[in-house]
Formats: structure tokens, sequence, C-alpha cells
């Protein structure tokens, strides 16, 4: 058996339709919405602020603090519980992991740049969205950045490497499925983030990093669109 | 704590003016309710009022009934005040706060009887619809008692069953059927704000700082009160209470008009 076709005719190394924009959210520093095909995420930024309780300062620079969550009604089948989860509590590491490299937080010793990251509604790649997201946020915010952060799903669906894994895809069951999330620089071409749930093969791995990487540079100038558009002045006659 | 911005309020509001230009009972405009904007959720809107926006979900779940109603499904409203909404906000379990909104929404679903319980009800004594009503706060620029009482009903409207499989026992959440939750009345809060003696509507988080004293007012579209909610450290007077109950029937049909 082979994987053939995908939902809505879309190709092996497409995406699904993303939506990206910035100052979605007035209270924040920085802030954006990123959605791709079903899943959407907000990422709101605050700070550098004080960080309290003070052993938690650091007076060498600030630390980067990411939290995700999922609303209570955004699981595709029953209500997710909210409040902290072993899940939520990895994906929010591997994402402040994903995100500090970009930063420069030696400006802003004992002090602390808060994260949120929200899930209203969600079908597979929740975490890259959050990613996605959040960098824009971190931009919103006027942080000095070396970089944008991107991230997709790639992986392989039974003998096809495929891009952006929709949840058909990720509980497809007629064959094996790994689920590689990926974060990368778009201009240094660096990886941030590489978990995988699955099997490949070596050969298979490089292939598929670079179908994340063409994508991922995709991702960029949506995301720097986004930013841009934040700023555009209508053109008065 | 606040000193210098209770004064500076209160010498606005004396001379009938608020800090953002309105008058003392005008709502921001526009308000602005989107219907259906949650896939994974069996109904959902999203209320804006002015810069607050707040998101209400609904997942109906099945579940036993309570032993002294076992012919009646109920509703669960919980409340999360997100981080990400308000820079006072802090992760963690629900808050006072919290607690606060999510019991008035639930009081002003559950008192009018928007809902009737007894059709929430699959096999007596055994199996009953739970609604989950969830509100999200994604920004908090004052008001989130009205936004999200107006969000929960605006949600509520557009909830379909899924399918219930009576063999697995379970809730079919891929499969949703064309039947849809009948919602029988309109419940619609309005919360009147005292500051320095003067009463005005629809605050801003600087507004709602420095208040005296708040009654929430929940009315029905005949204007008949289901619920009602004081807080604020200051006590209202009986005229004050009548007065606001007058100001809650006035500005419910506004927002009424924008359901």
């Amino acid at each position: 058996m082979a994987y053939k076709k995908r939902a809505e005719n879309r190709g092996f190394e497409e995406t699904r339709p993303i939506e990206a924009k910035v100052g979605v959210i007035a209270r924040a520093d920085g802030s954006a919405y990123f959605k791709i095909g079903n899943t959407a995420a907000y990422a709101a930024v605050y700070g550098p602020r004080n960080l309290y309780p003070r052993f938690l300062q650091n007076p060498q620079k600030g630390i980067l603090r990411c939290n995700y969550n999922m609303m209570p009604f955004s699981g595709t089948g029953e209500r997710v519980r909210p409040g902290n989860s072993r899940r939520g509590r990895e994906i929010s590491l591997v994402t402040e992991k994903a995100l500090l490299p970009v930063l420069d937080l030696e400006e802003f010793p004992n002090s602390v740049v808060d994260v949120f990251i929200e899930l209203p509604q969600t079908a597979a790649g929740s975490r890259c969205a959050g990613i996605c997201a959040a960098s824009m946020a971190l931009a919103d915010a006027g942080l000095a950045m070396k970089d944008l952060v991107c991230a997709v799903s790639v992986g392989k669906v039974d003998d096809k490497l495929v891009v952006d894994l929709d949840s058909s895809e990720e509980s497809y069951e007629e064959g094996n499925v790994a689920d590689i999330p990926v974060a990368m620089l778009p201009n240094s071409e660096q990886i941030t983030l590489l978990q995988m749930d699955g099997k490949v093969t070596k050969d298979e791995l490089k292939k598929v990093l670079e179908l994340a990487k063409k994508a991922c540079k995709k991702i960029y100038e949506i995301q720097k669109d986004a930013l841009k558009n934040k700023y555009a002045v209508e053109k008065v006659l | 704590m606040y000193n210098n911005l209770y004064y500076h309020v209160v010498k606005l509001l004396n001379a009938g003016k608020r800090m953002d230009g309105r008058g003392l009972l005008d709502y921001r405009k526009p308000i602005d309710i989107e219907q259906d904007i949650i896939k994974t959720a069996e109904g959902s809107a999203r209320v804006k009022i002015g810069k607050t926006e707040v998101i209400v979900g609904v997942k109906l779940e099945v579940g036993t009934p309570y032993p002294d109603t076992p012919d009646e499904g109920t509703i669960i409203v919980g409340a999360e005040l997100l981080p990400l909404s308000n820079p006072e906000f802090e992760l963690g379990p629900p808050g006072i706060q919290a607690v606060e909104l999510a019991r008035v929404v639930d009081r002003g679903i559950r008192e009018s009887k928007a809902i009737d319980f007894k059709k929430l009800c699959i096999e007596e004594g055994n199996k009953v619809w739970l609604v989950v009503i969830d509100i999200c706060t994604i920004n908090d620029d004052g008001n989130l008692l009205d936004a999200s009482s107006l969000a929960a009903l605006a949600a509520l409207k557009t909830v379909k069953f899924p399918k219930y499989d009576e063999k697995a026992e379970k809730v079919n959440y891929k499969e949703k059927t064309s039947k849809k939750l009948e919602v029988e009345k309109e419940p619609i809060a309005i919360t009147v704000t005292k500051i320095g003696g003067k009463l005005i509507v629809d605050p801003t988080t600087e507004e709602e700082k420095v208040l005296d004293a708040r009654l929430t007012v929940i009315t029905e579209k005949d204007g008949t009160l289901c619920a009602l909610q004081k807080g604020g450290d200051a006590p209202l007077t009986s005229d004050e209470v009548m007065q606001i109950v007058d100001i809650a029937a006035e500005k419910g049909k506004e927002l009424r008009g924008a359901l």
C-alpha cells in the first residue's frame, strides 16, 4: 500500500494555507497570530520585565520563559483539562530552546521575557505554529533578534516524505508514520528544534530536513510580510 | 493604591467625561460578535468590546446526572484569565477573579433557564449531556464580565450535538449531528460601576482599578432580572441599586441588538 493523495489535493511538499498577523493583543508588548490549516496559535510577549521571586533572577542576563497552553476546547476529541500537563510543559521547554538562540538577553540582567502561547484550535503541528507565532511576537515587541524562527513539522507517511502533517496523517493507520517537528533560523539555516516520533532511515532524515528548510523559508516570507503589514500606510491620493 | 488615578477619573466623571472621551453610560463601539470560529468546539464565539476580546468554546460531554435530578443534564462554566491577555494575570489555577467570572456567567444561563436541562437527558438516572462552557480571555481592557457573558450566549447559540455512540458508550466528536442546542432565553449581563458617586458602564481596566462598587445585573428579553452580583468594597444605597437596574435594562437592549 502506498500513500497516494493528501487531503485537499495538497502536494507532498506543500504546507497547509497559512495566515499570519502581528499586534493582535493590545495589552501585550508584542503579539502575533499564526494559523496553518486548522491549527491556530496566539502568542503574547511581556517584557523584559522585573523577575520575581528574586532567586530566579540572573544578574548576568535576562531569562526567557515560554508557556504553551491548549485552550480547553481546542482538541479534536474530548475537552482538554485546563492547566499544566506534562505534554504542555515539555513543549514549553523545547519552544524556549527553539527561540533562545536568536535573542540577546545580556542587555536585560535580572529580567524576564515572558512568552505565552495559546492555542484556540488545533489539528496537528501546534508546537510549530506556536513557535512561528512566538518569534513574530518577539519581533513585534521590538527585541533585538539575530533572525526570526520558523517551524514546520515534516515526516514520512507510509512511503512518502511529507511537509506539514495534518491530523489524518498523524494518525494514519495503514502504514508507518514519522512526525518530525523542526524549527529553523531561515538565514543561517541552523536548527533550533528537532524532535521525532516514528521511524526513518538516515537518508530519509537528510532528505526531509531539506524539505523542512524549503518550507521554513516560505514561512519566513509570510512572517516578514505580516510584520511589515503592521506598519503599512494606506496610500492617500 | 491608585490615589492619583482615582482623583483623575473622579474629576473627569464629575465633568461628565471619561478618559477615552466616552459618556458615562456609553459602551465602547462597535460591539463585535463572531460566531462559530473554533472548529474543534461544538459551539464557539468571539466577542470584542473596544479592545477587550474573549473567546468562548463549548464542548459537550456525556456524564451521569446528579442523584437529585436524574433526568437533567447540566452546564459547567470555566474561565481562564490567560496571562497572555493582561500583564497582571499569572499562570496557575484560576484565581478568585476567574472563579467569580465563571460563576456569574453560569448563574445567568442557569437561572434564566436559557437551556432546558431536561432536554439534555439521554437515559434517565444514567446518562445526560454536560454542556461545558469555557471562557478564555485574549485581551483584557476591562469589562470581562459583560463580554464573557455575551460570548457565552453567542457560543451556545451555535452548538450542534456530536454523535453519541450508544454501543461504545462514547461521544463521536468527528460526527456532528444536525441537532442544535435550543437556547430559550437571552440572559444579558450588564455591569454598572460606581466611582466617586457616579455610575458608569463598560469600564476599562484603569477604571476597574479604582472602582468603589459594581453591580452586575443579568436580564432577560422581557426585562425580568435573573441574576445579580455586587462587587467592590463600597456599599450601594437601594436608590442606586434601582437606578442600576434601570440602566441595565436599557443597555441590555443595546447588547441584545448586537447579537
